[in-house]
């Protein structure tokens, strides 16, 4: 029976990135994510691996890239404004095709905004925030025990499609403490020896780069080879979650700490006889869009809640069209949604 | 009759596309010769920049991971922290190492990460046209500076290797100019030492070339070898500036 | 005959002159003709002179010349070569 410990979010991240296998990782300090690279600080060593601390969280991303093509797991985390610094490098490793975890621990914004937990770079994330034709996988863990399991899963995703896949989390979720089990790591081995750049010995001299100057090079064919990548994704990887959504006559949407606080909203409001579901996306790039339409396309209304001013609402309303109508409550400025507001106002659809 | 100079396997045998008289074309050249004598072409990397040289890697002869503007001496970071007996090689150009770069530059230096730099200093942008460098010369015209580079309003140049000279960790750092053959045959042995050092497991290691651009400058490739002998190195004196 | 004689590969030449500069003998000249590129290349005039300093090749940007050596002149005035490519004519 495995044992479950308790662990801070932001520790949780680290321990799970160490079972997945990672040995690499760079980071600079921003609050509220201090404590995972004081913790990989610790714990690399344990396993031979390396930690670094960059002089900036541009320095840190561009580390990543170097380690990752030379075939290794590798990962960065920051939180909101450093997260904007790395956008160019994200940029560069979706074209150059290499894999890369990068842990966003989102506080207020925009600009040095506050340092407590706040949802506002769901656009960031899933829209782009670096320049060209790229998605990143983007996953919204909701508990500690979330932030370890996707962590894991974030590292095969990452390998098995050649991308980055980014850990969505905020502030709340990386300074609260809960019980965790850690997870196993899951024995996926990936042979990176073909495309690795690693010295030429025994094979031609290779390179790496997404600079594809000439129309033979062809930019236009590696950026549609990309989306053919990203149709896959989203074939495959979709993850979310329901919560009491079977009856449901209104439906929550939210997801990370805001589907926590719906939770317990949706039991607040069936204590009243309300039947009240929560829709949670588990992945926001690739968004549940068809698994949302099944949930509550059919449903009398849907609410949207995020801690910010309205962004993954955009999605739900290309998801749904005006099939059901929709709804939205956000706190901005990294203050929390509030129970009482969400009962209130889902009482007030009837 | 012996053969006595011929074509480096350290580069591709291509053509380049830089400009009649450009440096990169010497220090590509001479690279590509201490890269195959010291017969480490198989586990070398070479690490692009955003320049002129952005494709270097179609030119040497070994693996090669082209970085973000200014962001190579941290990409040879990841790459050499991982692979600790390859020898990883970060080329950079004015504004790639000491505009956008620097503090990439100055932090990679200061760690004493494992790598080789070679900076190729002409004083100017070449690729995006010819825009004022932080090693412009005061008075020097360029597309950004029409009227001469005025240090009121742009500051003035940056000696790059005396700056890094002032940082503990670096075990080599060398000026040198590739407008003559005894200097370009100096350079190449600055670059020997840089890649020995890597080779040796020493450190940090740093070398400047004093290089010719032509076309930005608007000279012929002759007078643009004088100018660098008589106008930049007057201003950043050839040497080195620590050998350990 | 000269002690060397270089060979400059003409399509690969841009015409920058500055092995015409260094030739301390100065038996190089541009061509009255271009080449494909529309360059005029350098040529040896008076190979006889040749010393095999190997001055040109050293500061040519496009790796554009070889030298040639007469086997009986040992080799030695600080102008390194390759380390490979070395063969009889």
């Amino acid at each position: 029976m495995p044992e479950a410990i308790l662990m801070k979010g932001n520790d949780a991240v680290g321990e799970a990135a160490v079972i997945a296998g990672c040995h690499y990782y760079f980071a600079y300090p921003i609050t509220p994510q201090n404590e995972l690279a004081a913790y990989m600080a610790k714990r690399l060593p344990d396993v031979g691996g390396t930690f670094l601390q960059a002089e900036s969280e541009i320095a840190s991303i561009n580390m990543v890239l170097g380690a990752s093509a030379a075939g290794v797991r590798a990962m960065t985390s920051s939180s909101s404004p450093g997260i904007s610094l790395k956008q160019e490098g994200i940029s560069y490793l979706a074209g150059c095709k290499l894999p890369a975890v990068v842990v966003n621990m989102m506080r207020g914004g925009p600009g040095l905004g506050n340092i407590a937990g706040a949802q506002g770079d769901y656009f960031q994330a899933t829209k782009g925030g670096g320049h060209g034709d790229y998605r990143n996988i983007v996953l919204a863990p909701s508990s500690v025990q979330e932030l370890a399991d996707l962590t894991v899963l974030a590292f095969d995703l990452a390998d098995t499609y050649r991308m980055v896949a980014m850990i969505l989390g905020d502030g709340y979720l990386g300074q609260m403490s809960e019980s965790v089990v850690l997870p196993e790591p899951t024995g996926k081995r990936f042979d990176k020896s073909s495309w690795s750049i690693t010295g030429c010995a025994g094979r031609e001299a290779r390179y790496i780069a997404s600079l594809r100057l000439s129309p033979e090079d062809g930019l236009e064919k590696i950026v549609l080879d990309l989306q053919d990548t990203y149709d896959k994704v989203t074939a495959r990887e979709i993850r979310c979650d329901t919560y009491h959504c079977d009856d449901a006559e209104v439906v929550l949407v939210a997801f990370g700490l805001a589907a926590r606080i719906c939770k317990a909203a949706v039991n607040a409001l069936r204590a009243q006889g309300v039947r009240a579901g929560l829709f949670r996306p588990i992945t926001l790039w690739p968004f549940p869009s068809q698994a949302l339409l099944e949930t509550a396309g059919k449903t009398r209304h849907v609410l949207v809640v995020e801690m910010n001013a309205g962004q993954m609402v955009e999605d739900v309303r290309q998801a749904l069209g005006d099939r059901t109508p929709i709804d939205f409550y956000g706190r901005v400025g990294a203050m929390l949604v509030e129970v009482e507001r969400i009962v209130e106002k889902v009482k007030s659809y009837a | 009759m012996k053969l006595v100079y011929d074509r480096t396997l350290g580069l591709k045998d291509v053509p380049t596309h830089y400009c009649p008289g450009c440096g990169h074309g010497i220090i590509h050249k001479l690279l590509g010769q201490v890269i195959e004598e010291l017969g480490i072409r198989e586990r070398t990397i070479v690490v692009a920049p955003v320049g002129c040289s952005v494709l270097i890697y179609n030119y040497i002869n070994t693996d090669g991971l082209e970085s973000a503007h200014g962001r190579a001496p941290a990409v040879a970071t990841g790459l050499k922290r991982v692979l600790k007996d390859r020898i990883v090689i970060s080329y950079q150009g004015d504004g790639d190492l000491m505009a956008i770069g620097t503090a990439e530059t100055i932090h990679a230096a200061n760690r004493g990460e494992h790598i080789s730099v070679l900076f190729v200093n002409n004083a100017i942008y070449g690729m995006t046209g010819g825009q004022m460098a932080p090693t412009t010369l005061a008075g020097q015209k360029t597309k950004t500076s029409p009227f001469g580079r005025d240090p009121a309003e742009a500051g003035f140049p940056i000696r790059a290797c005396e700056m890094l000279a002032t940082l503990e960790a670096p075990v080599f750092i060398e000026r040198c100019a590739v407008d003559t053959v005894r200097n370009t045959l100096r350079a190449k042995k600055a670059i020997r030492k840089a890649i020995q050092n890597q080779v040796d497991g020493k450190g940090y290691s740093f070398v400047e070339f004093l290089s010719m651009c032509p076309t930005n400058w608007g000279m012929s490739p002759r007078k643009a070898a004088e100018w660098v002998g008589e106008t930049m190195a007057a201003y950043y004196p050839l040497g080195n500036f620590r050998d350990r | 005959m000269g002690k060397g004689r270089p060979e400059i590969d003409r399509e690969r030449c841009k015409g920058c002159e500055l092995c015409n500069m260094v030739c301390p003998e100065s038996i190089l000249r541009m061509s009255e003709g271009f080449n494909h590129k529309g360059y005029h290349y350098s040529e040896c005039f008076d190979p006889d002179r040749c010393t095999a300093c190997m001055s040109c090749a050293v500061i040519c940007p496009d790796a554009a010349i070889r030298i040639w050596r007469r086997a009986a002149i040992p080799a030695g005035d600080g102008a390194s070569g390759t380390g490979g490519g070395k063969r009889d004519a």
